[in-house]
C-alpha cells in the first residue's frame, strides 16, 4: 500500500467501483473501518499463500500461529485500565510509570511483558489532551490494549486525525475547550504510546476497581474521555 | 528499554528548532510525507535505535540513529488549520531526517 504517504493518498490510492461518498457522507459518526471489499482480493490471497508456505516449509507451523493468535486475543484493554486506575490513586506509582513505563508495569502487576519497542505514557492534564495515531500503518500498544479497533487502522482515521483532530474527536463525542492543547502523537517509529487520561471529577474516594471501570480503551488512545463518575453510579443502580 | 544513550555531542537538545528534510524517501521510510519541510522543535531525545529503513531489508540497521520526538504547531504544518491555537502534532523522527535551524551545538 502507498499509505506511507499519509493523507496525500487518502482517497486516491485504490479504485472505488461503488458510488457512495467516503468523504463527508456521515459527518456525525466516528471514523469507519475501511471497506472489507478493499482487501478481499490481493491481500487475502497474499496472506493465505504466505501462511501456507511458512507452514509447508516448517518455518512457522500452523500450531504456533494459532497459539500466537490466541495470545494476541487474550490481551485486552483491561490491563491498561488497571494501570491508569493505579496511577490515579498512587502518585509515587504515577511518577515511576511516566519515567520508566514498562519496568514499572511489569514490577507492579507481576507481568512479564517483553517488547523490542519502547513504551511511552502520555499524561493528560487540564491543559493538554493527547491522542495517538499511526499515520504510516497501525502501530498500537498491543501489549497493554490488545488488538487495535478496526477504525484505528482505517485510512479515514489515520489521514484525518492529524489534519482536523478536533472534528474527529467531536465524532467520538469528545469536545474540548479551545485553549486546551490537543496534542496528536504520530507513532512513526520505535515508540508505542499509552494515554494516561485525566481523572474524572467526582471520583475521589473510588476504589481502584471502581476507577478501572471508568477507563475505556478509547480513553487510552485519546479519542474519548474516561466515563464520568455519574455514569457508573447510574449503571450500578440498574 | 531498547534504546541506548547517544554518545556525548551526538544529539540535539530539547528545544532546538529543526526542519524536516525534503529528501527522496527510502523504500521503508518512517518520516510521514506531510511533515517533510515542516518546522518544529525537538521535544525529547529518545535515544539511539537501529535504523528501521535498513532492518526492513534484513540488514543490521547500523549505524544506530538518534530518535527524537519532534513537536510541531498545527498552524506550521497546515496553514489553514482551524482548531485550537495551542494544538500540536508530535512525531518520532530519526536524526538523518532533520536539520537544526540555528546551527545549535549537539550535546
Amino acid at each position: 500500500m502507498s499509505s506511507s504517504h499519509g493523507h496525500h493518498h487518502d482517497h486516491h490510492d485504490h479504485d472505488h467501483d461503488h458510488d457512495h461518498d467516503h468523504d463527508h457522507a456521515h459527518p456525525h459518526s466516528p471514523p469507519a473501518p475501511d471497506d472489507a471489499d478493499q482487501y478481499d482480493r490481493y491481500e487475502v490471497l497474499l496472506q493465505t499463500a504466505l501462511r501456507e508456505l511458512l507452514d509447508e516449509k516448517g518455518i512457522i507451523t500452523a500450531d504456533a500461529l494459532h497459539r500466537q493468535i490466541d495470545y494476541q486475543d487474550s490481551l485486552t484493554p483491561a490491563i491498561g485500565g488497571k494501570i491508569v486506575a493505579k496511577a490515579w490513586l498512587d502518585p509515587v506509582f504515577k511518577k515511576k510509570l511516566l519515567a520508566d513505563p514498562l519496568k514499572t508495569i511489569n514490577e507492579s502487576f507481576e507481568l512479564d511483558i517483553t517488547t523490542p519497542l519502547d513504551l511511552v505514557v502520555l499524561e493528560n492534564t487540564p491543559t493538554v489532551h493527547n491522542v495517538v495515531v499511526c499515520t504510516l500503518c497501525s502501530c498500537y500498544p498491543r501489549m497493554l490494549l490488545g488488538i487495535p479497533p478496526a477504525w484505528y487502522k482505517s485510512i479515514d482515521y489515520r489521514s484525518r486525525i492529524v489534519v482536523e483532530p478536533r472534528k474527529v474527536l467531536a465524532e467520538f463525542g469528545t469536545h474540548l475547550p479551545d485553549d486546551v492543547e490537543v496534542r496528536v502523537s504520530d507513532s512513526t517509529a520505535d515508540l508505542r504510546f499509552l494515554v494516561l487520561p485525566y481523572q474524572p471529577a467526582g471520583t475521589e474516594g473510588f476504589s481502584e476497581a471502581q476507577l478501572a471501570a471508568l477507563v475505556t480503551r478509547d480513553s487510552m488512545i485519546g479519542t474519548s474521555l474516561p466515563l464520568s463518575a455519574a455514569s457508573t453510579s447510574a449503571h450500578a443502580q440498574k | 528499554m531498547n534504546a541506548i544513550e547517544p554518545r556525548p555531542g551526538h544529539a540535539l537538545p530539547a528545544g532546538t528548532p529543526v526542519v524536516i528534510r525534503k529528501q527522496p524517501p527510502e523504500i521503508h521510510c518512517r518520516t510521514p510525507f506531510y511533515l517533510r519541510g515542516a518546522v518544529g522543535e525537538i521535544a525529547e531525545v529518545r535515544g539511539c535505535f537501529r535504523d528501521p529503513s535498513l532492518l526492513a531489508f534484513h540488514k543490521p540497521g547500523l549505524p544506530m540513529r538518534v530518535l527524537y520526538r519532534v513537536r510541531f504547531k498545527q498552524k506550521d504544518v497546515w496553514p489553514e488549520y482551524s482548531g485550537g491555537p495551542n494544538d500540536t502534532v508530535v512525531a518520532d523522527i530519526f536524526e538523518h531526517w532533520l536539520d537544526p535551524i540555528d546551527g545549535v551545538k549537539k550535546v
